[in-house]
């Protein structure tokens, strides 16, 4: 492979991974105050929309990048109601937002399927972009994969090195302790809940803006499950998130290379690659169970009723 | 002035009555308040959503038909959601059973006996049981996580699917249509009185019933119900977790591939790229609906049928697009769970100052 190709390849890592980087994150900081938010897929989807909706409608694809955000945090408004104030199981909860998230994105998005979309422009940053090979791919992205790679490192500080995260975490791995100490775990976990939806939709906004500038229903395709899955993958740490992220794009786009060789093999094996990549990370992950159990945040998933 | 939650002393059974009814009503409120938004006129387009499809026998036929399999894959997921466990993959189950149950008309065209059948309804069962055998075993043994290991195998199902029907399993002399050979004769349900009403329905009302002795009857019921409500007192009980995993996923399993077959045998009547408008994530709304009791499911799932032919309906009277539907079947599952937690607990309106601490 020449130089050209391996830089094409790199630079399309690039792209496939950053959508699943934004959505995890958010996730991630979510079930770090002990929320379990399955509907990481119907946030996404509802970012994608309306990312897309308000790019081709105001032609600038900042405001659909802020669009996303806002829808996917809107979405999660829901969500935070039923689960944290009136105490529903988090699971049927998530997975009602993912099907309400289908099916609400499919009505809005109908008049737009075809449409040719805004797409985000790359921003190079001068001299450091010029610098062969590496250039490009470090320095000549869009704004969303720097904002990635910059939020990866902010909630890696927060989550650590912060007093925030420090009740973030008290939350999510005892809530009692925490509500004992006057701190508010119902607020903390609208905030982590809102953060979360607000980062699925950016991941959503990418797709439409980015990835693929266009609307197709359903688009996400399994993004935000397999958004989900890299959260237990890398442990609930940022810095593996990235990492997880990366190679998960990788698996993804390599698949598509073998197929562009003109390998035998049926396009819908390729395709079914990422999610049989993330079944077995899943089980390589579990496998050592004892170390996975002692990372996964003591509350999650249990839900909250102050005793005043 | 602020709306708390009071824990109720006990269960309210009135409540456990009422908030599926509290549900469908806030739901339909929800729906015309959706359709005036999108500049349709809201009670007209109510009456043809929810009311019009009872309005004839046709339809009222219909209306069993889309609910046959949603029965299947309902009663059998509301015993995995007792236990505590979450299959979510049902959609994929259903794709694996009426792929092997349509293994025989596509490889033994010509073979025509009762038997037939039964051997199609047998597969249709083991192929919904082999996948969901995957996430059941990935979680006994590695303790992998069973709702994102059986959500991934939908996808993998559907890619196999699509594979087989546009490569080895393609009709070659369908015109190059992404489909098998059609089923005929004794490779489809038998029919009720000519129309569309086929046997489907008995397999789904017995499968309710036994269900529904099974958990209030026997002692595998009763082990369901303590595992999924009180895990540590199962487990001083002598009730194996991993056991319960592998019994609920190969049941819901087992029901969600029998759908498969069904349907495809009955409705679709060949294999396809496309078998299934979602039944097998309607049927998670339709196991809460239910209260995760099989005998509700049935009920619910008549329910969330009126939902498919109503949207139907609206798309020709209105059009109104046919994406509403998934829409009313999300907002439905909200109230559902929203109104659950009456029958736990009371609201209880707080006047004057908040504490400190609080909501």
């Amino acid at each position: 492979m020449d130089q050209s190709a391996l830089l094409a390849v790199l630079l399309t890592i690039v792209t496939a991974s950053t959508p699943l980087l934004l959505a995890a994150l958010g996730e991630l900081v979510t079930e770090r105050a002990g929320v379990l938010n399955l509907g990481v897929e119907g946030m996404m989807v509802m970012g994608a929309v309306a990312g897309f909706a308000v790019a081709l409608m105001t032609g600038s694809p900042y405001l659909g990048i802020v669009a996303s955000a806002l829808a996917g945090a809107l979405l999660a408004v829901p969500f935070g109601v039923l689960t944290l104030n009136l105490v529903a199981n988090q699971v049927a909860t998530g997975l009602a937002l993912t099907l309400l998230g289908l099916g609400l994105s499919g009505l809005i998005g109908e008049r737009f399927v075809g449409q040719p979309g805004v797409r985000l422009q790359k921003l190079a940053i001068p001299g450091l972009s010029d610098i062969p090979f590496v250039g490009p791919i470090l320095f000549g992205q869009d704004v969303l994969v720097y904002l990635s790679i910059a939020l990866a490192v902010l909630v890696s500080w927060v989550v650590f090195r912060s007093r925030a995260g420090l009740i973030l975490r008290a939350v999510g791995d005892n809530h009692a302790s925490a509500h004992a100490l006057g701190y508010s775990v119902i607020r903390v976990r609208w905030a982590a809940v809102l953060f979360g939806g607000a980062m699925a939709g950016l991941g959503g906004g990418y797709l439409s803006l980015a990835y693929t500038p266009q609307w197709i229903e359903n688009m996400t395709a399994g993004r935000g499950w397999i958004a989900l899955a890299l959260v237990v993958f890398s442990s609930w740490l940022p810095s593996r998130l990235v990492i997880g992220a990366y190679l998960f794009g990788a698996v993804t786009i390599l698949g598509f290379f073998v197929q562009g060789l003109g390998v035998g093999v049926p396009a819908q094996l390729l395709s079914s690659l990422p999610y049989i990549v993330t079944i077995a990370a899943l089980v390589v992950i579990s496998t050592r169970r004892g170390r996975a159990r002692a990372d996964t945040p003591a509350c999650l998933g249990q839900p909250f009723v102050p005793d005043r | 002035m602020r709306i708390e939650l009071e824990k109720r002393p006990e269960r309210s059974k009135v409540m456990a009555w009422a908030s599926p009814i509290i549900a469908v009503l806030a739901t339909v409120v929800t729906g015309g308040l959706i359709f005036a938004a999108i500049g349709k006129p809201p009670l007209q387009a109510l009456w043809i959503f929810f009311l019009e499809p009872f309005s004839s026998l046709w339809s009222i036929e219909e209306l069993v038909v889309k609910a046959t399999p949603l029965i299947l894959i309902g009663v059998g997921l509301s015993v995995a959601y007792r236990a505590n466990v979450w299959n979510i993959g049902a959609e994929g189950q259903f794709t694996i059973g009426a792929l092997m149950g349509g293994m025989v008309p596509v490889f033994f065209n010509t073979w025509q006996s009762p038997l037939t059948l039964v051997l199609m309804l047998v597969l249709g069962i083991l192929g919904g049981m082999i996948w969901a055998l995957i996430p059941a075993l990935l979680k006994i043994k590695a303790g992998a996580n069973e709702i994102l290991v059986s959500l991934m195998l939908v996808y993998v199902a559907q890619l196999l699917l699509d594979w087989l029907v546009r490569g080895p399993w393609r009709d070659p002399k369908g015109y190059n249509f992404p489909k098998t050979v059609g089923f005929e004769d004794w490779q489809v349900m038998p029919v009720f009185g000519g129309g569309r009403l086929n046997l489907g329905i008995l397999l789904a009302i017995v499968a309710a019933i036994a269900l529904s002795i099974l958990m209030r009857r026997t002692m595998k019921g009763f082990e369901v119900r303590v595992l999924g409500e009180a895990p540590r007192a199962g487990r001083f009980a002598g009730f194996s977790s991993d056991r319960m995993t592998l019994f609920v996923f190969l049941l819901s399993g087992g029901l969600a591939g029998l759908a498969g077959i069904v349907e495809v045998a009955s409705t679709v009547g060949q294999l396809q790229p496309n078998i299934s408008p979602g039944y097998g994530f309607t049927a998670i709304i339709v196991a809460f609906l239910g209260r995760l009791d099989p005998i509700g499911v049935v009920v619910a799932a008549l329910m969330l049928a009126v939902s498919y032919l109503g949207g139907e309906a609206a798309q020709v009277a209105l059009g109104i697009s046919d994406k509403a539907a998934r829409v009313f079947q999300g907002v439905l599952l909200f109230w559902v769970l929203a109104c659950d937690t009456l029958i736990l607990y009371r609201l209880r309106i707080v006047r004057g100052a908040p504490a400190a601490e609080g909501v």
